[in-house]
C-alpha cells in the first residue's frame, strides 16, 4: 500500500526488569542459574494507517498503548519486529540517521503538567525544536511561525514569554500541541492527549486538533482508553489487550458490531449519559500480569467463551468475513462459535 | 425531614494573600436512601463539600458560615471528640485518594478490625466476622485469606473495591464517594459502579457520589447537583438534568460530551471557551459570565441566587436568565 505512512510489523517491546546481576541469580535444584524477569509489554502488533487517517489505540491501563506509541516513535528499540515509514525502515536507524524523520514524526504526552519544561517560557519552548530542525532560520522567520502556531492553538502570541505554571492544564496542553505543530509534521502520536482535562477543556483540545489535521493533512496515532472520545475522532480503531491486538476496524464497524469479546465487554462498559443504562458485561476472573502472559488466547481467562483451544493456541488476527473489514483474534468468532 | 441538610455553607482557606472562598453560599439535602451526584470541574469545590460535610476541612481551611444538619444535630458545632462517633460511622467516605484510607504497611484484616473496635466495644474475633461479611458483600473472593493481605497484593479494582467495604463496616447511612472510580479502567468502573448501586439498595445507604464524570453520574444517581467556582449552579432530577439542562453552563457541559451534543458540519464538538476563573480571581456578578453566550448587562454586576424553576421543585438553577422566557 503506498498511501501508508506508518506501518508495523510484528512489533515486540519486552523490559528487562531483573536488575543487576546479583539480582538475577537464583538457586534452582541446587544450582545457580541467570534468571531474566521480562514486562511483555507489546506481543506482536501490525497494523497500517493511512495519509490523513486517526489510527486510535484503546484498552485498559497497563495493556501497552503508551509503549506502543513510544516504539513507533522510535523513542523505544523494539525488542524485535519492524516499524516503516513511508516505505522506509527506521526501527534499526542510528539517532543521525533518524533526525528528517523526527522533523516529521512528533509526540504530544498525556500529562500536560509533565510534559512541559517549566524552566522555560513559551517562547524558549516553540523555538528549539524550530531552530534545532530548521538550522538557519533568521530571528523574524521564527517569531513570525511562532505566532502563527500560538494562533492556531489559541495561545495569544502576546504570552510567549510567560512559563508554564502561569497557564491551565487546556492551555499548557495547547502550547504542547503547538510545539509539535511549529515544525510542521505530517504524523502525529497523541498520547492520551485530553485526558487529564476537564470536560469543558477536552472538547477545546479535540476541535483544535481535527481543525489542525484538516488545514494540515496531519496523520494521528491517537491513544486514549476513553470511547466516547475514539468514537469522535477516529477513522479506525485498534483496540488492545495485554500487549496484543484483539480487533482492528473501522470506527463505525466497531461500534455497530463488535466481534471480539474483549471489545463488546469494553463497550458496554461506558457509562451512558442519556440515561438509557445497558447491562454491563462482567468479565471473569482475575487480569494477568505482563510478566506472565497466559499460554493460548491472552485473554482467555476472563472471557466466558474460552474452551481447550483458547487455552493453548494463540488466535490469529483474521479478517471476520468477506463483506466486513473488521479483523479479529478469537478462536470463537473464527469458528463462528460466537 | 432531610437526612442531611447543608444551608448556606462557607468555606474559606486563610492563605498568604488573604481569604480563599472555595465553598460560597452552597445549600443542598440529602434524603435516606437518596443517591446525589455532585459534578463539575476540576476546582469547582465537590471535595472541599465532602470534607465540610465531615468536618474534615485540613488546616488554612474552615467553615466560616452556614450550617450543616445531620438527623437535626448540628455537626457544624460539633468537638472533635463528638465529630469521631459520626466520621466512619453513621457517614463514611470514600476518599479521591485511595491511599488516605489505606495504609500500605497494614493488612486489611487489621485495617478493618481497627477501625471497627475504634467505634464499637467487640472483640477482635467479632471483627474479623464482620470485615469478612463486609468483604463477601463487595465480592471479593475468598474474604478470610484475604484478611492477611496488604493493599499492593490487590489489583486496582479490588483495592477499590476493599475501600468501599472498610466505608460499609458501621453500616453508615451515608457514604460520600470522592471520585471512585476515576482511576480505574471502564470495565472496573462499570464493575464498581454497580457494586454502588447494589450496596445502597440493599443497606439501605443514601450515596452523595461525586465525580466530574456525567456519565457515571447518569448511570448510578437519582438527583444531581452542578458546582461552578464554589457555587451550586444548577440540581436537578439527574435524568431531567442530562436530557435538559437549563443552566448556560450545565447545557454547555453536556453538549461538550463526544457522542452528545449536536456537532457542526466539520464535525466539531460544542465547546465552552475559555476556563474556569481561580477562585482568587472570580469576576464580579454571575462567576460564569466571561465564558457565557447568554451574558448580559445584570450577569455583570449582580451575583444570579439559586431559584427553583419550572414546575419541578426538584429543579434549581442559578442564572439571571433561566425560566425568564429568554432562556
Ligand atoms: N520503562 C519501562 N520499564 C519497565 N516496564 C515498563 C516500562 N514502561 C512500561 N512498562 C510496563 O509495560 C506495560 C505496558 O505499559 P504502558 O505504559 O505501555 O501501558 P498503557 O497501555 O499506556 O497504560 P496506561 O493506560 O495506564 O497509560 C506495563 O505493565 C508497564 O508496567
Ligand atoms: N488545603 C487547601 N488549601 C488551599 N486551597 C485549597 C485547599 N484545598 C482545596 N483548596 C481550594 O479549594 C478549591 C476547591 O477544591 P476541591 O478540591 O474541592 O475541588 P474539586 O472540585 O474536588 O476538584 P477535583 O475535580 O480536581 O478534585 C480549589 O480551588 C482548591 O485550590
Ligand atoms: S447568569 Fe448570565 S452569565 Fe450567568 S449563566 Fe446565566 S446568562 Fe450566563
Ligand atoms: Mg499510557
Ligand atoms: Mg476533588
Amino acid at each position: 500500500m503506498n498511501d501508508s505512512i506508518v506501518r508495523i510489523e510484528n512489533l515486540v517491546k519486552y523490559f528487562d526488569i531483573s536488575g543487576g546481576f546479583l539480582e538475577q541469580l537464583q538457586i534452582r535444584s541446587g544450582k545457580v542459574r541467570l534468571h531474566k524477569t521480562e514486562v511483555k509489554a507489546v506481543n506482536g502488533v501490525s497494523f497500517e494507517i493511512a495519509v490523513g487517517e486517526t489510527l486510535a489505540v484503546v484498552g485498559e491501563s497497563g495493556c501497552g498503548k503508551s509503549t506502543l506509541a513510544r516504539t513507533v516513535m522510535g523513542l523505544y528499540p523494539p525488542t524485535s519486529g519492524k516499524v516503516f515509514y513511508r516505505g522506509e525502515r527506521i526501527d534499526n536507524l542510528s539517532s543521525k540517521q533518524m533526525l528528517p524523520y523526527r522533523q516529521r514524526m512528533q509526540m504530544i504526552f498525556q500529562d500536560p503538567y509533565a510534559s512541559l519544561n517549566p524552566r522555560k517560557s513559551v517562547r524558549q519552548t516553540l523555538e528549539e525544536p524550530l531552530r534545532f530542525h530548521r538550522g538557519k532560520i533568521s530571528a523574524a522567520e521564527v517569531n513570525e511561525r511562532m505566532a502563527e502556531v500560538m494562533e492556531q492553538v489559541g495561545v495569544n502570541p502576546a504570552w510567549q514569554d510567560r512559563f508554564p505554571h502561569e497557564f491551565s492544564g487546556g492551555q499548557r496542553q495547547r502550547i504542547a500541541i503547538a510545539r509539535a505543530l511549529v515544525i510542521d509534521p505530517e504524523f502525529i502520536v497523541a498520547d492520551e492527549p485530553v485526558s487529564a482535562l476537564d470536560v469543558s477543556i477536552q472538547a477545546q483540545i479535540l476541535n483544535l486538533m481535527m481543525d489542525a489535521q484538516d488545514q494540515r493533512g496531519l496523520t494521528y496515532l491517537f491513544i486514549t482508553h476513553d470511547l466516547s472520545v475514539v468514537r469522535h475522532v477516529a477513522t479506525r480503531v485498534a483496540v488492545m489487550y495485554l500487549g496484543t491486538l484483539c480487533e482492528l476496524a473501522t470506527t463505525a464497524e466497531l461500534y455497530d458490531t463488535p466481534y471480539h469479546p474483549y471489545t463488546q465487554a469494553l463497550l458496554s462498559a461506558i457509562p451512558r449519559v442519556d440515561g438509557t443504562k445497558q447491562k454491563h458485561i462482567k468479565l471473569a476472573g482475575e487480569i494477568p500480569t505482563p510478566i506472565n502472559l497466559p499460554t493460548g488466547c491472552v485473554f482467555h481467562s476472563r472471557c466466558i467463551h474460552a474452551d481447550e483451544r483458547c487455552r493453548n493456541e494463540i488466535p490469529e488476527l483474521l479478517s471476520v468475513s468477506d463483506t466486513s473489514g473488521s479483523l479479529v483474534a478469537c478462536h470463537a468468532v473464527a469458528e463462528g462459535r460466537l | 425531614m432531610a437526612l442531611l441538610e447543608v444551608k448556606n455553607l462557607e468555606v474559606s482557606f486563610a492563605l498568604r494573600h488573604g481569604d480563599l472562598v472555595a465553598l460560597n453560599d452552597v445549600s443542598f439535602t440529602l434524603d435516606k436512601r437518596e443517591r446525589l451526584g455532585v459534578v463539575g470541574e476540576s476546582g469547582a469545590g465537590k471535595s472541599v463539600t465532602g470534607f465540610a460535610v465531615i468536618n474534615l476541612i485540613s488546616k488554612p481551611g474552615r467553615i466560616t458560615k452556614g450550617e450543616i444538619l445531620f438527623d437535626g444535630k448540628r455537626l457544624d458545632q460539633f468537638s472533635e471528640h463528638e465529630m469521631r462517633s459520626i466520621r466512619g460511622n453513621h457517614i463514611s467516605m470514600i476518599f479521591q485518594d485511595p491511599m488516605m484510607t489505606l495504609n500500605p504497611v497494614l493488612t486489611v484484616g487489621t485495617q478493618m478490625v481497627e477501625t471497627l473496635r475504634a467505634h464499637r466495644k467487640i472483640s477482635k474475633a467479632e471483627a474479623e466476622k464482620i470485615a469478612i461479611k463486609k468483604l463477601e458483600l463487595v465480592h471479593i473472593p475468598s474474604p478470610e485469606r484475604r484478611l492477611s493481605q496488604y493493599p499492593h497484593e490487590f489489583s486496582g479494582g479490588m483495592r477499590q473495591r476493599i475501600i468501599i467495604a472498610i466505608a460499609l463496616l458501621t453500616d453508615p447511612a451515608i457514604i460520600i464517594a470522592d471520585e471512585p472510580t476515576t482511576a480505574l479502567d471502564v470495565t472496573i468502573q462499570a464493575e464498581i459502579m454497580d457494586l454502588l448501586l447494589e450496596l445502597c439498595d440493599a443497606q439501605d445507604m443514601a450515596l452523595m457520589l461525586i465525580t466530574h464524570d456525567l456519565g457515571v453520574v447518569a448511570e448510578v444517581t437519582e438527583r444531581v447537583m452542578v458546582m461552578y467556582a464554589g457555587k451550586v449552579i444548577e440540581t436537578a432530577k439527574t435524568i431531567d438534568l442530562v436530557r435538559n439542562p437549563r443552566h448556560p453552563y450545565t447545557k454547555g457541559l453536556i453538549n461538550a460530551l463526544p457522542g452528545h451534543g449536536e456537532c457542526d458540519q466539520e464535525n466539531r464538538l460544542q465547546q465552552i471557551p475559555g476556563t474556569m476563573p481561580n477562585l482568587t480571581e472570580i469576576a464580579p456578578g454571575c462567576s460564569f459570565h466571561p465564558r457565557c453566550d447568554y451574558c448580559q448587562d445584570i450577569c455583570r454586576s449582580t451575583v444570579p441566587e439559586l431559584r427553583q424553576i419550572g414546575e419541578s421543585k426538584e429543579r434549581w438553577v442559578s442564572c439571571h436568565l433561566v425560566g425568564k422566557g429568554q432562556l
